[in-house]
């Protein structure tokens, strides 16, 4: 759409502010952080790296990482492909439920997980207390099988979703093609179907990984001696042994880097495979009999009853009683009541601050969505690269970045609502701006340029035509962004005050001051939205395949 | 009512030229058609003039007044996509009322020019209708209402049709035909179907990377091509390298042993030597006397049969038989064929340009 004759128009002018603002809050934080990685009390330095290096008590955490994500990516891939496999290739009844079921348990906030399993399997647990009884140890969930086995439940679903959204794209002629020549059964998933799902499963294993690495909420619950290295941040940067910013920052500098070093190998990988597929006629399922039937569904079930049980566990023990924190005897309403006003200010404070952050997010994700599709250019360009930089930088250091660049002039906003939304919008952004670009990839142009040639001015295009038949799209996808909103916990963990407080952090102090039945309370309420929201997107968007 | 002039334009995309220099001239409530093979540069042309593509050289005017820098929603057009491009959340009234939204028509005058204009694709029983619930015929009779319903200076068209079957396809070419016919716009169509342009311009630009061919009507394109690029892409036709001879004063080649032809009143008195002389499949007939031949195969077309045929020479040649209800004509068979010699065009071999007389490439 060149040749127009003039110079900057309104499209440039909002690329330009959008750019601004992504330098102001998104990158000038991270640079603060770097000064502060290489810098103490303004005289360069590397002791932080230095002394990162020098003990295994810190340099340790990032092995320690390293294993827990290597070692949870393959779980999780190996899990969720044959529960893949089984869901497209043969007919399962109650299909459809069982892929919400597992939505939902993907959807929950993530270290509710591990505080389940804590329930179950803790020092206190409801489990470990049975088998004491008859006289047996049971397994401990702290510490590295335990952060495994949480991790790879709650990411599971995560890869399971990418894979069936690939799943649905190869067409059954190809299947038939290879078994016309005589490839069948295992041979043919893994010879036809596992190169065609590749770039996918290479995504999703990033998308994996990423999170494994930075996930803060089950290594600090469960890791207890297993630290990883989100758990050295955060435990250095509030100060617990006593370590100041300098080494904080130096330790955020390396995750940093290793997510980056990841991020740039697999997309080298992933771009010089993609291809595009698009199914005429999707995989047909089939019906299986006998054992193989019966194998299949005691697969599928093992995982459901795994993933879920600990979203039961916690909505149960909500009901029950408790003693100075711990549960006792019988049930009751006693947990909702005894913490009622912390209820409503922790759920107030959770839509106030997660719908704005929500709608902040939407509208910059579809201005940057239509700017990096339809006017590209090199502005454009830059924007597009800087928004995938939240991508790569766990939330745990957005957040210590907000919170160093703006506790000084010339903008202070520590403590307030601003810097909550503006993190919580960040975190999300790159994950909406992607979905809104795939949206408005699939928006044929002339469309916009038909509505152009009827004399249509820009602003009009956009808001009349554009956002209108995209809104289903960018309905279910904001949806979806709600959820991981008021799930999130790393991001704010630093930046929160007690007047901006979220349920999710809410749930966190209480596991950490050790009172389970307000948790679980607070941990079934945000359950509780988090089911009505998905229920929402089931009805916003219908039968359309759901994006994470 | 509109004339458009194209002068000189030149396009590039990121530095590969895709047309060098065009010139044009389309009339005031003309149909015209551009027709070319695949990557000729026929959408880009078209984007052009609409205003959607950049002009890296010369001008385009309407009316006399260059409007290379008017933005496209000023340039008054109206735009029919291939794929349609409905607005797939408004109804079909919605869609064609669009357009008289942006140009703030009050509310009732709107209505009835929607109403008319959904009557005149025959459309106006499924107003209500969104996008997705319409065939591509309809879908493609709403796009073509909400083009017309702005009355636009200049109507422009890419390949409105390619997404259709080809009943549909000839139903709807004749809808196009008749409701631009009734409203006398300005229209410029493109195509790669030649029988489709045939049948709906007024007059047809072939061009070829990027390069007009010939301008022309319909008639004049097949009867007078100007280069064999043209003759061999609107409708079939048999090249045949022959000498071509002066004798008294007229221009004769030999087609088959003893059997000379005249080439009549349009070849150029300088010409001589070796030509290529183009024989359409309907010059050709079976008859008593002319050039011998051996059948090699027929194809039975319906009313028509192929053959195909082998001269004295080993040159092929294709031509049209009357079904009849027993073929005479099985492969083997030794026959004479008469060659019409009005319909015949003679082209240079090394440029392939046209040597008649008065046709310009
Ligand atoms: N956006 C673009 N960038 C680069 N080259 C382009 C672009 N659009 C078209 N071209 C090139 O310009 C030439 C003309 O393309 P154009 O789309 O105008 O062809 P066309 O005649 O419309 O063909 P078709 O009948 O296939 O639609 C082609 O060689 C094409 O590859
Ligand atoms: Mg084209």
């Amino acid at each position: 759409m060149k040749g127009q004759g003039r110079g900057i128009d309104g499209w440039m002018s909002i690329a330009l502010a959008i750019t601004a603002g992504y330098l102001f809050f998104v990158v000038w934080p991270l640079v603060t952080v770097l000064i502060n990685s290489v810098t103490k009390n303004g005289a360069p330095t590397l002791d932080g790296f230095r002394t990162f290096f020098s003990s295994k008590l810190y340099y340790g955490t990032l092995t320690n990482s390293l294993l827990v994500t290597v070692c949870v990516t393959v779980l999780a891939l190996l899990v969720a492909f044959p529960l893949s496999y089984f869901m497209t290739m043969f007919r399962i009844r109650g299909n459809r439920a069982i892929q919400i079921l597992i939505l939902a348990s993907m959807m929950s906030p993530p270290f509710i997980g591990a505080y389940s399993w804590i329930l179950l399997l803790g020092n206190n647990g409801i489990v470990t207390r049975g088998l004491r009884g008859v006289g047996i140890d049971s397994p401990s969930i702290y510490g590295f099988a335990g952060i495994l086995l949480v991790l790879t439940l709650q990411l599971v679903p995560l890869i399971f979703t990418y894979l069936m959204g690939a799943w649905r794209t190869v067409d059954v002629s190809l299947l038939e093609a290879a078994e016309s020549m005589g490839v069948t059964g295992w041979k043919r998933a893994l010879k036809v179907i596992t190169p065609l799902l590749l770039p996918t499963v290479l995504g999703g294993s990033l998308l994996v990984f990423v999170r494994a690495f930075a996930d803060f909420g089950t290594p600090m619950l469960i890791g207890q001696g297993f630290r990883t290295i989100p758990v050295l941040i955060y435990s250095s940067f509030v100060g617990e042994v006593s370590i100041d910013s300098n080494f904080a920052a130096a330790v955020a500098m390396i995750v940093v880097v290793v997510t980056l070093a990841l991020f740039l190998v697999q997309k080298f990988i992933v771009d010089r495979r993609t291809f595009s597929m698009t199914a005429m006629r999707p995989i047909e399922p089939v019906q299986l009999r006998g054992w193989r039937n019966w194998g299949v569904y005691a697969y599928i079930y093992t995982f459901l009853i795994l993933a879920l049980a600990p979203l039961l566990v916690v909505v149960v023990s909500s009901f029950r009683n408790t003693l100075y924190g711990q549960f006792t005897h019988g049930f009751s309403l006693q947990s909702y009541f005894s913490s009622q006003r912390d209820i409503t200010r922790l759920v107030t404070n959770t839509f106030t601050i997660g719908l704005s952050a929500l709608v902040l997010l939407v509208v910059i994700a579809v201005l940057v969505s239509y700017l990096t599709v339809r006017r590209r250019g090199l502005l454009t360009g830059v924007l597009d690269t800087l928004t995938m930089v939240p991508y790569v930088v766990p939330g745990l250091i957005i957040g210590i970045g907000l919170i160093t660049a703006f506790s000084q002039p010339p903008l202070v906003l520590t403590g307030t609502f601003a810097i909550m939304v503006l993190a919580l919008a960040i975190r999300r952004l790159p994950y909406t701006i992607r979905s809104t670009t795939a949206l408005m990839l699939q928006f044929s142009p002339s469309i916009e340029e038909a509505a152009i040639s009827l004399g249509a001015s820009k602003p009009r295009t956009l808001l009349q035509v554009i956002i209108p038949s995209l809104a289903p799209g960018i309905l279910s996808g904001a949806v979806l962004s709600w959820v991981t909103i008021i799930t999130e916990l790393s991001t704010t963990l630093f930046l929160y005050t007690i007047s901006t407080q979220t349920l999710s952090l809410g749930i966190y102090t209480q596991v950490i001051r050790g009172q389970m039945g307000t948790a679980a309370a607070l941990a079934t309420i945000l359950l509780g939205l988090t089911m009505v929201s998905l229920m929402l997107l089931m009805r916003v968007g219908g039968g359309r395949e759901i994006r994470v | 009512m509109t004339r458009i002039a194209l002068q000189s334009l030149r396009k590039e995309y990121a530095g590969q030229v895709a047309i060098p220099d065009l010139s044009l001239e389309i009339g005031d409530g003309e149909f015209f058609t551009l027709l070319g093979p695949s990557g000729c540069g026929k959408t880009t042309l078209l984007r052009m003039i609409a205003g959607f593509n950049s002009i890296e050289g010369g001008t385009i005017s309407f009316d006399g007044t260059v409007i290379n820098d008017r933005p496209p929603a000023e340039r008054n057009i109206g735009m029919v996509f291939q794929n349609y491009a409905l607005f797939p959340q408004m109804t079909a009234a919605k869609n064609v009322g669009f357009g008289l939204q942006t140009r703030r028509i009050p509310r009732a005058e709107a209505d009835a020019r929607i109403a008319r204009a959904l009557e005149s694709v025959r459309m106006a029983h499924l107003g209500d209708r969104l996008p997705g619930q319409m065939s591509g015929g309809q879908q493609q009779r709403v796009a073509l209402a909400r083009a017309l319903v702005i009355e636009p200076a200049v109507l422009l068209m890419d390949e409105p049709l390619s997404n259709l079957d080809a009943k549909l396809r000839v139903e709807m070419r004749e809808t196009i035909r008749q409701v631009q016919h009734e409203a006398g716009i300005t229209t410029v169509y493109v195509t790669h179907d030649q029988e489709e342009a045939m049948a709906v311009s007024d007059r047809i630009a072939v061009m070829n990377l990027g390069v007009v061919q010939q301008v022309g009507t319909p008639a004049e394109i097949y009867r007078r091509p100007a280069n064999r690029f043209v003759a061999e892409f609107i409708g079939k036709t048999n090249l045949l390298e022959r000498d071509l001879r002066w004798q008294d004063g007229r221009a004769t080649v030999e087609m088959g042993p003893g059997v000379s032809i005249d080439v009549t009143g349009l070849v150029d008195p300088a010409t001589q030597g070796r030509v290529q002389v183009s024989v359409r499949p309907e010059a050709v007939s079976v008859a008593a006397e002319g050039v011998p031949a051996e059948v090699l195969d027929e194809t039975f077309l319906g009313s028509h049969s192929q053959v195909r045929a082998r001269l004295a020479s080993g040159e092929m040649i294709e031509f049209l038989e009357f079904s009849q209800q027993s073929s005479s004509l099985k492969p083997g068979v030794q026959l004479r064929l008469a060659i019409e010699t009005h319909q015949l065009t003679v082209f240079d071999p090394d440029s392939g340009a046209s040597v008649a007389r008065g046709a310009s490439a």
